[in-house]
């Protein structure tokens, strides 16, 4: 059965299509990564595969059920998403904020029952957050504040889990450490998709790779095989060389800038 | 944690039964304790029975309410719109409220008039910024902002002019703005006192939807909840129980201000206990404003706007530099 199915998808947003007829479907749980320039319409993709935009035309399915058909409390069952923007400017606790993650099983009479509270703590302790449970999100650094965050999008319990540019604000170890804390995610079934700026951090964490430009997918397959100098110079307009990386088993993307093809123009 | 919100529940409705007993106790004429209470046993004299029973307790009670009513909204829209100054005022409510009401003065429409045409008038000035700032089915919070201080901009020059060609009654409609319970009758608490109380309770059962909503709109959306829905329910609810509170006591500022900003200093930002919390403080803090307009320069009464702001406004300061001063220490 498909985790995700994505047939004919396209998304406008007033007269301006931004998605243009994009399929797909996976079957495994898997780190997927989308990377394009700017303006290509990944985050709009990300927002209508989480149901939150509504596609102009096209179907997105999770396991076999049609989105479109879901209510929005169910939608949030199958489907948990981290924001690229945290507002946090807020006293609650990093136990509050996890415990949000609950609030598509819980209806409004009800408060938080013992399962609940095993889950909000079994998805900090994935994410190795449990011991702030009781600081301010205030009071985190940006690394951690984005580990709470895939804490509570975990205590949704969900099949998918949607990222946009989860690592882009942060330092390098931070960065390791939340992609690593992503791959872990798949080996507990969870799709994960995420849009990527850094073709690097892609090429090492993804399983698999979705170029995106104009709202269509380029080209789509493992990092070593779609990541080459001509899908790069097509996609994003630049010049790069890519090394094979013997110390990581990843590939090495460095863009450069022809200085002399430059000066023949001026 | 449940222990220290549990004590702090306990002492604001200490509090709260304390200043209301204070407050039926004092005022132009003074009661002494024993007093209040042989009336309450039946026991007391004609006259305390009549200032009582006619007077003090209806006002007593519907300050109590209007005081809970725009604090909970208070709470609520600071909550929706993630701005730290918002108040039930910001949708155009009071000014919408003042227009009607000048009307009603000018016109001499008597009290019942006054009320129904300041609440009309509430609400129309609420639906008209709600429908300008409304794009398809989304209502964008900032632009009903905007929308609700041009609106008010607007209408307060109207006001302004009525008021300028009315000269004879400018100190009464100046004096109703200033709001104030002195006209208070039982007719206004079996009003007010249920549908704000009902009202209330509604937006409540909307708490855990609001803490989602402050972390993101769109990402509250992503937690399964509603957001359109929430912020429409909790405008409108909020906003008839502004333009109610307001028709019964003029244009009461600070309170849905300052005290959710006092509560969530105690209590914290979860809703659930906040907006309980800030619906006693509420009270409190109008149960008291009341006495304050009433008994500091006797008879005379002072318009409660005054006190509210008088004293709401550098109690206000002081917390806000001491919670800076927390910070820093961090």
């Amino acid at each position: 059965m498909d985790i995700l199915k994505v047939e004919n998808l396209s998304f406008s947003y007033g007269k301006k299509e931004i998605i243009k007829g994009i399929d797909f479907n996976i079957s495994e749980s898997m780190v997927l990564g989308i990377i394009g320039p700017n303006g290509s319409g990944k985050t709009t993709l990300l927002k209508n595969l989480s149901g939150y935009l509504k596609p102009s035309f096209g179907n997105v399915y999770v396991l076999n059920k049609n989105i479109k058909h879901l209510n929005i409390k169910e939608k949030a069952k199958y489907i948990g998403y981290v924001p690229q923007d945290i507002f946090y400017d807020f006293d609650f606790t990093c136990y509050d904020i996890v415990m949000m993650g609950r609030t598509p099983y819980l209806n409004r009479f009800q408060s938080e029952k013992l399962e609940d509270k095993q889950i909000v703590r079994e998805s900090m302790e994935i994410t190795n957050t449990w011991q702030f449970k009781d600081k301010s999100i205030k009071e985190l650094s940006g690394g951690e504040r984005q580990r709470v965050y895939i804490a509570r999008a975990l205590a949704q319990r969900p099949k998918i889990m949607l990222m946009d540019e989860p690592v882009s604000h942060l330092d390098i170890k931070y960065q390791l450490e939340i992609l690593n804390l992503i791959k872990d995610l798949t080996l507990k079934g969870i799709l994960v998709i995420t849009v990527l700026h850094d073709i690097n951090l892609a090429a090492q964490f993804c399983d698999k790779i979705f170029i995106l430009k104009d709202g269509k997918i380029e080209a789509s397959g493992k990092p070593k095989d779609v990541l080459n100098v001509k899908n790069i110079k097509n996609v994003f307009e630049t010049d790069v060389v890519i090394f094979e990386d013997s110390e990581t088993g990843s590939i090495n993307i460095v863009p450069y800038l022809n200085r002399r093809e430059q000066l023949k123009v001026v | 944690m449940k222990i220290k919100k549990s004590l702090y529940f306990t002492a604001a409705f200490f509090i709260l039964v304390f200043s209301a007993i204070l407050s039926i106790s004092a005022g132009a004429v003074e009661i002494p304790l024993q007093d209040v209470l042989n009336v309450f046993l039946g026991k007391g004299t004609e006259i305390n029975k009549t200032i009582i029973f006619s007077l003090r307790l209806p006002r007593l009670i519907v300050s109590a309410f209007v005081g809970m009513g725009l604090s909970v909204v208070g709470t609520f829209f600071q909550g929706l719109l993630r701005n730290p100054m918002a108040d039930p005022y910001i949708l155009g409510v009071s000014s919408g409220a003042a227009f009607g009401a000048t009307i009603a003065i000018i016109l001499n429409l008597g009290i019942f008039g006054l009320s129904f045409m300041a609440f009309l008038s509430a609400i129309l000035t609420v639906f008209f910024v709600y429908t300008i700032s409304k794009t398809g089915t989304r209502v964008s919070m900032t632009t009903m902002l905007l929308a609700g201080i041009a609106v008010s901009a607007f209408i307060s020059a109207i006001i302004s002019l009525m008021m300028l060609l009315n000269h004879d009654q400018f100190s009464r409609i100046i004096f109703w703005t200033m709001g104030g319970f002195g006209l208070v009758t039982w007719n206004n608490v079996y009003v007010s006192a249920p549908i704000i109380t009902v009202g209330s309770f509604i937006m409540y059962l909307f708490s855990r939807d609001v803490n989602a909503i402050l972390t993101g709109e769109e990402s509250a959306e992503h937690l399964g909840v509603n957001t359109e829905f929430v912020k429409k329910l909790i405008l409108a609810i909020g906003s008839l129980v502004t333009a109610l509170s307001v028709s019964v006591g003029g244009i009461i500022g600070f309170v849905g201000l300052i005290v959710p900003h006092i509560a969530r200093l105690i209590i914290g930002p979860d809703n659930r206990y906040l907006v309980p919390f800030s619906g006693i403080l509420g009270a409190v803090f109008l149960i008291l404003a009341d006495l304050f307009a009433r008994v500091l320069l006797k008879p005379m009464e002072i318009p409660i706007g005054i006190i509210t702001a008088a004293f709401g406004g550098p109690f206000f300061l002081y917390l806000l530099v001491r919670s800076k001063q927390k910070s820093e220490r961090m």
